[in-house]
């Protein structure tokens, strides 16, 4: 590479480091928090015995599993201001990675609720434990441990689905890469550097991921 | 609704009736404990004992009938609200197969989870009693323990403590040593004797004859989803006067 390009390279660190962390690992964190939300909403709704709800997180989920992620981040942030709902570019992004993240790991939570035996339930219930209480002390700490390495999954999966709000606007590492390059069509450089900051935080989320993993197993015989 | 039952019984089963589906488990059981006595549920796996004692914490609501513990008698014949349920649940304590412990919690965390969360008392209130309690079924040293570092017996114990530990006016044990390793049962039994000698009121489900016949003040047959013979050891398990209970017992007791 000539030395222009490393100075073009040199230039775009920073600014490139300042839209991952301002833009890339927010827009991450806050739509994988609000979509767990969503998610265990849609899988309590799921599992329940009352039909209609539990239809209705079913039909959730498979219109966020049938529908790119890509249209549904068109949907909020071009559709919707036809019908007056005009969002800005970032929390539209929120809005759109909750609601996806919401429908995949639904069904995650929801299997390993469903993976605590019984007799968990039953014992909570004749110390006198009601369905809240049941599900936050006794069911959900242990379902955590069944549920994490998928879910890590799915957060790495988020990290990288960040990169296509680029397209409604978002200024975060791809766009800022983006923009840097196209003065000059150094994409190769730009985009090689972006790859590696978005390498770089899912090696860092993989390391907390098996930390994490080794916290909940504590409790289980090896 | 309590006039008519006899002040010393804790426990009074008048009609419970009980259908999984089109399957009819229980068919009209009736029974009464005496405040401080034991009762011994035996039967053929199959007959509905183990749903007699589910129904009696609600854990199996009973489809009809009237079940009384202690100064709450509830009529399952009608709704019951969730108020009612959960106070006819804390009258009685419940000791399973599979002890179901919280596998993530300690052994104490255990037993303390139901007085500090349900019961909302002091926390170092609770674990004073519950070091107690540990003490009473000899497993003190084990308090900081996860359960998957205990032996099953050990394990059916803590069940026991944790039980015990909401100070409920009716123990009910479902077939407590049938999980265990021979060499085991004896812990077992014998805190569950301890219990007995202490006062508790017991409804226990099992398949030790023997031990049903020193614990036990009484002994119910249930088989078919009726109570077939009910009394003393000595008469239920001493002298049957049903086909079925001898037939019952000589299986058990002389399997070869």
């Amino acid at each position: 590479m000539d030395p222009a390009t490393w100075a073009l390279i040199w230039r775009n660190l920073w600014p490139m480091l300042v839209a991952t962390v301002t833009q890339t690992i927010p827009l991450t964190a806050i739509s994988f928090v609000f979509g767990l939300v969503v998610a265990l909403l849609v899988a309590l709704a799921r599992i329940s015995k009352t039909g209609p709800l539990s239809a209705l997180a079913r039909g959730y989920i498979s219109v966020i599993r049938g529908t790119p992620l890509l249209v549904q981040l068109f949907i909020v942030f071009y559709a919707l201001p036809q019908f007056n709902i005009v969002i800005d570019p970032f929390p539209a992004a929120v809005i759109a990675f909750s609601l996806n993240v919401g429908g995949y790991a639904a069904e995650v939570i929801r299997a390993a609720i469903l993976s605590i035996p019984k007799g968990q339930w039953e014992a909570s219930q004749t110390i006198g434990m009601g369905y809240a209480t049941t599900l936050q002390r006794v069911i959900l700490p242990q379902a955590a441990r069944v549920a994490v390495p998928p879910l890590s999954n799915t957060l790495i999966s988020l990290v990288k689905d960040t990169s296509l709000a680029s397209t409604i606007l978002v200024t975060e590492l791809l766009r800022v890469a983006q923009l840097a390059a196209a003065p000059t069509f150094d994409f190769f450089a730009l985009y090689g550097v972006a790859a590696v900051y978005y390498w770089v935080i899912c090696v860092i989320l993989s390391f907390g991921q098996s930390r994490l993993e080794t916290r909940l197993e504590r409790y289980v015989a090896r | 609704m309590t006039a008519e039952t006899d002040v010393t019984d804790l426990l009074t089963v008048r009609g419970v009736r009980k259908a999984f589906g089109d399957h009819e488990v229980l068919r009209d059981i009736s029974f009464e404990v005496p405040k401080g006595t034991v009762t011994a549920v035996i039967g053929p796996s199959g007959s509905g004992k183990t749903t007699v004692l589910r129904t009696l914490n609600a854990l199996d609501k009973a489809d009809a009938g009237v079940i009384g513990i202690g100064d709450l008698t509830v009529d399952f014949a009608e709704p019951v609200d969730r108020a009612t349920l959960a106070r006819f649940r804390a009258q009685s304590g419940m000791v399973f197969q599979a002890h179901n412990l919280f596998p993530h919690m300690t052994v104490l965390q255990n037993i303390i989870e139901g007085p500090v969360i349900v019961q909302k008392r002091p926390k170092a209130e609770a674990l004073s009693a519950a070091r107690k309690l540990l003490e009473q079924v000899g497993l003190e040293e084990k308090a900081d323990q996860y359960p998957y570092q205990l032996s099953g017996g050990q394990q059916q114990r803590v069940g026991i403590a944790r039980a015990l530990a909401l100070e409920p006016q009716l123990m009910l044990f479902d077939e407590p040593t049938s999980a265990l390793d021979p060499e085991l049962v004896g812990d077992v039994l014998s805190v569950i004797k301890d219990l007995a000698a202490g006062g508790w009121t017991m409804v226990i489900v099992t398949h030790e004859i023997r031990f049903a016949q020193q614990v036990a003040d009484q002994v119910l047959f249930i088989d078919g989803g009726v109570v077939l013979e009910a009394g003393p050891p000595e008469q239920v398990i001493g002298e049957p006067t049903q086909a079925r209970t001898r037939q019952f017992l000589k299986r058990i007791l002389d399997p070869i």
